[in-house]
């Protein structure tokens, strides 16, 4: 590794001030902290520091979509073959759900890293490592057809107006992620919605309704069984579908402490809830589904594992992360069953809860002020009295 | 029996090269008096490179209340007045006699003298600086009487000075100390104990304070998190602080009415060849202390621990607050990959890395960042470290802010830097929560001055 180093050295002068390429400075240190950690010690504060660091947390999160990526591009070529009645093997499904999820994998990453880059130099900072994330989760949440321009567009959508026009990662109010999808689902809603596009490469006239299609319109009895929707061979998002693979990339975030339990429990346990009183109610087969249905269709499992933990967009006092995630849970299981026109609630649920976690982080502190008000005019009631 | 204040946030970082129980002499022979290492005093020099000048023989006053002095810890010459940028005094070098001179003193007997006299002789004979003040942690203002005095008897900073045995050997010097101090503030000395390891009779036996007992990982031994566990400082009030190794040499300025200066200090680190304790004075050159204990030449020296201490170079001196000197390795190299890295003896609070299952032995740390600055993204986990009830990530960022009310609020009365560090040690974006924290405290004092 030595010889890299000498030549990163080497090269490392043009790219500063007064270097013939220091407009390139942000890239050259991104790819430069990406080889190597940078030498740098603690100047003034604690002498020692923890050996994580945000590229640390960012590839552990990637690490825990893989499952969810792996089980999308398996799903992808299983469905295909599928529908147009061909007899496939392993492989072959692999293959073809590999040549349809890359490019979207690849544009969203091209996309996204090219403006973050692009900012990174404008602002002076270094590059922010959130992308990683975020061009993951992208292709993720989107149908396997989706037409590449639409990606960059979407992509560069969120990254510009979800992100830097608030000053970056970590200033950002919606999760970027959301924003695509949500973008795309507004403006496109042709290519995000309805029977045709959530298997790739269909033949003519076909339809396959997700579940919540189905569920959405009354019919219950063409919602697959539990077992199929938790294993997710069927129909939907690239890697939405898969509960258990989800839920292996959850345990791994909890494993490492780098997604919160608290939402992650109080997302599913609110969606569970507003299941349970929609059986109470039961006014149309939607409502009388068996409450954790909600929690293995569509991207409800997805939504709480990786986007509603989302540290910069989610509440960030631990007790506003138990009300988040409670309202979360809620709000995807109302929307979904209430409003035919959004099937799939859970993207809202979390955009919404986005907006309003600042308001719950203001409750939550401000009885800590309360507490702390109270108990200085106490204290000076009491001086005065001695 | 008094209860048992358990702390069950923070985390005891343990570190390679703890002081052994000995007590060895080194052969030194500069010292120095650092203004730097008193926050907000705005030095007037009040010698000369050449000067003669005697244990006790004060070397700078503060301008902002001429009343503290700070004094020459053994007699000897004046070598050097150590200037930094834009002529800031930073260290005031004496090259000292073989045999210690001492400064005549009129120093009452403590049954007799009032309140004031004590006052008078504390700040004449320079161990006035000793006393700190919540909020702010400063030097205490000699008019303003506090509401209680908080002393902790056990240091759970990683590599610590064993308090139990450096109380020891010194007489009644502490019980004296306290007395002092009970006499000068009129107001209850609380002795906080560790509640299972505490085992000196000076602390366990000590009378007229209020023994408070406490146990969980550190920061449990940081005075400021026992005050908000005890009694939070609210607006308006003040209280004391102070070292019991500190209250020891108050009780010995009245015992040997000379302030003598001696000081046993733990020689500590991975660096350090026989990590154990020397005896020596305040303010003596590290380099002379440490002259053939040292492997390796690429090392940090820090007066104080790792958290919180001081970096200073080879030929620096202890500081006044510090008992305890601490040499690790600098982290000046590059790692390829690093972050990919299984990291099997990674140093780490958070379970990113095998090493917390794998590696249960000390660690030996160096002085790498681990990574770039980046904005606060991770949440919760200052909230892990920080046993207080206080939200730390909004209040640093009212700081950032500059929004006084805001942080008034969110209880910067009640939080110092040291409260904070275990914060900057296992942040993920790297920020710099103590000096964002003393910029806060600075902020607030002076809109209150």
């Amino acid at each position: 590794m030595n010889s890299l180093r000498n030549f990163l050295d080497k090269v490392k002068p043009a790219f500063q001030e007064g270097g013939k390429l220091q407009k390139l400075h942000s890239t050259f240190d991104a790819f430069e902290t990406f080889l190597f950690v940078p030498d740098k010690v603690t100047f003034k504060g604690s002498h020692i520091r923890d050996s994580i660091d945000m590229k640390r947390t960012m590839i552990l999160v990637i690490t825990a979509m893989l499952p969810a990526l792996l089980f999308g591009i398996w799903n992808v070529g299983f469905q295909h073959f599928k529908v147009n009645g061909i007899e496939a093997d392993f492989w072959m499904r692999v293959f073809y759900g590999l040549r349809t999820v890359l490019p979207v994998v690849v544009v969203s990453y091209i996309t996204g890293l090219a403006i973050e880059f692009v900012f990174a130099q404008i602002r002076k900072h270094e590059v922010n490592e959130g992308f990683l994330v975020s061009g993951m989760l992208i292709p993720l949440v989107l149908p396997p057809d989706i037409p590449l321009w639409m990606v960059a567009v979407a992509t560069a959508f969120a990254v510009i107006f979800g992100k830097e026009v608030f000053g970056g990662t970590g200033m950002n109010i919606l999760n970027p992620a959301l924003t695509a999808r949500a973008f795309l689902f507004f403006a496109y809603p042709a290519d995000m919605t309805g029977d045709k596009i959530w298997v790739s490469g269909t033949p003519d006239g076909f339809t396959g309704a997700t579940p919540l299609a189905e569920a959405a319109i009354g019919n219950t009895g063409n919602i697959p069984s539990v077992f199929d929707m938790f294993m997710g061979w069927i129909p939907g998002s690239i890697g939405e579908t898969s509960t258990l693979a989800i839920l292996l990339g959850a345990a791994f975030l909890l494993i490492t402490g780098i997604g919160s339990f608290r939402i992650m429990f109080s997302v599913f346990a609110g969606g569970y809830l507003m299941g349970l009183l929609f059986n109470l109610w039961g006014a149309n087969a939607y409502m009388e589904i068996p409450a954790y249905y909600h929690l293995v269709m569509g991207g409800f499992a997805f939504g709480a594992v990786f986007m509603a933990t989302d540290p910069v967009s989610a509440a960030q006092t631990p007790t506003g992360k138990w009300i988040y995630g409670l309202l979360i849970g809620i709000f995807a299981v109302l929307i979904r069953v209430l409003n035919p026109a959004y099937p799939e609630g859970m993207m809202l649920a979390i955009l919404f809860m986005n907006v309003a976690a600042p308001l719950i982080d203001h409750y939550v502190i401000e009885s800590n002020i309360k507490k702390r008000r109270r108990r200085a005019k106490k204290a000076a009631l009491l001086r005065q009295s001695v | 029996m008094t209860k048992i204040i358990t702390i069950r946030k923070g985390l005891d970082i343990k570190l390679k090269g703890e002081a052994e129980h000995i007590v060895a002499t080194a052969d030194v022979n500069r010292f120095a008096v650092k203004p730097t290492d008193f926050h907000g005093v705005l030095p007037r020099l009040l010698v000369a490179e050449g000067d003669r000048v005697l244990a006790g023989t004060p070397l700078f006053l503060d301008k902002n209340d001429d009343r503290i002095l700070f004094t020459a810890p053994v007699s000897g010459t004046v070598t050097e007045v150590r200037r930094g940028a834009r002529r800031l005094l930073e260290a005031i070098v004496i090259s000292a006699d073989t045999t210690p001179e001492y400064l005549q003193m009129q120093i009452p007997d403590l049954a007799a003298a009032t309140a004031e006299e004590i006052i008078d002789v504390l700040l004449k004979s320079g161990a006035w600086p000793f006393i700190r003040q919540r909020p702010y942690q400063v030097i205490a203002h000699p008019d303003h009487k506090p509401r209680a005095v908080f002393i902790s008897a056990f240091d759970s900073s990683p590599l610590a000075p064993d308090l139990d045995f450096l109380i020891g050997n010194r007489g009644n010097a502490f019980q004296v100390g306290v007395d002092v101090l009970k006499k000068i503030s009129g107001a209850p000395v609380h002795l906080n104990i560790h509640a299972e390891q505490t085992s000196a009779p000076e602390f366990l036996k000590a009378a007229g304070v209020q023994i408070n007992r406490f146990k969980g990982p550190h920061p449990a031994g940081n005075v400021g998190i026992q005050i908000h566990h005890l009694d939070p400082v609210n607006k308006g009030e003040v209280v004391w602080t102070l070292n019991p190794l500190d209250v020891a040499m108050i009780g010995r300025l009245f015992l040997e009415k000379r302030f003598n200066t001696e000081r046993v200090v733990a020689l500590a680190g991975s660096e350090v060849m026989h990590p154990r304790y020397i005896r020596t004075h305040m303010g003596a050159c590290v380099a002379e202390i440490t002259a053939g204990q040292v492997a390796g030449n690429n090392v940090r020296y820090i007066s104080g621990n790792v958290l919180t201490g001081t970096r200073i170079a080879a030929d620096g001196f202890l500081g006044f607050y510090d008992h305890l000197i601490t040499v690790i390795p600098e982290g000046n190299h590059h790692e390829f990959l690093g972050w990919a890295k299984p990291g099997l003896k990674a140093f780490s609070f958070s379970n990113a890395f095998p090493s917390k299952l794998l590696h249960r032995k000390p660690f030996v740390p160096d002085t790498n960042l681990h990574g770039g600055e980046r904005a606060f993204v991770v949440t919760g986990q200052y909230e892990k470290v920080l046993p207080m009830d206080i939200y730390p990530v909004q209040l640093l960022k009212a700081i950032l802010a500059k929004d006084i009310e805001l942080m008034e609020d969110l209880g910067i009365y009640e939080v110092c830097e040291e409260d904070f560090a275990l914060c900057e040690v296992i942040c993920t974006s790297k920020i710099e929560v103590q000096s964002i924290l003393r910029e806060g405290l600075d902020m607030v004092r002076q809109e209150m001055s």
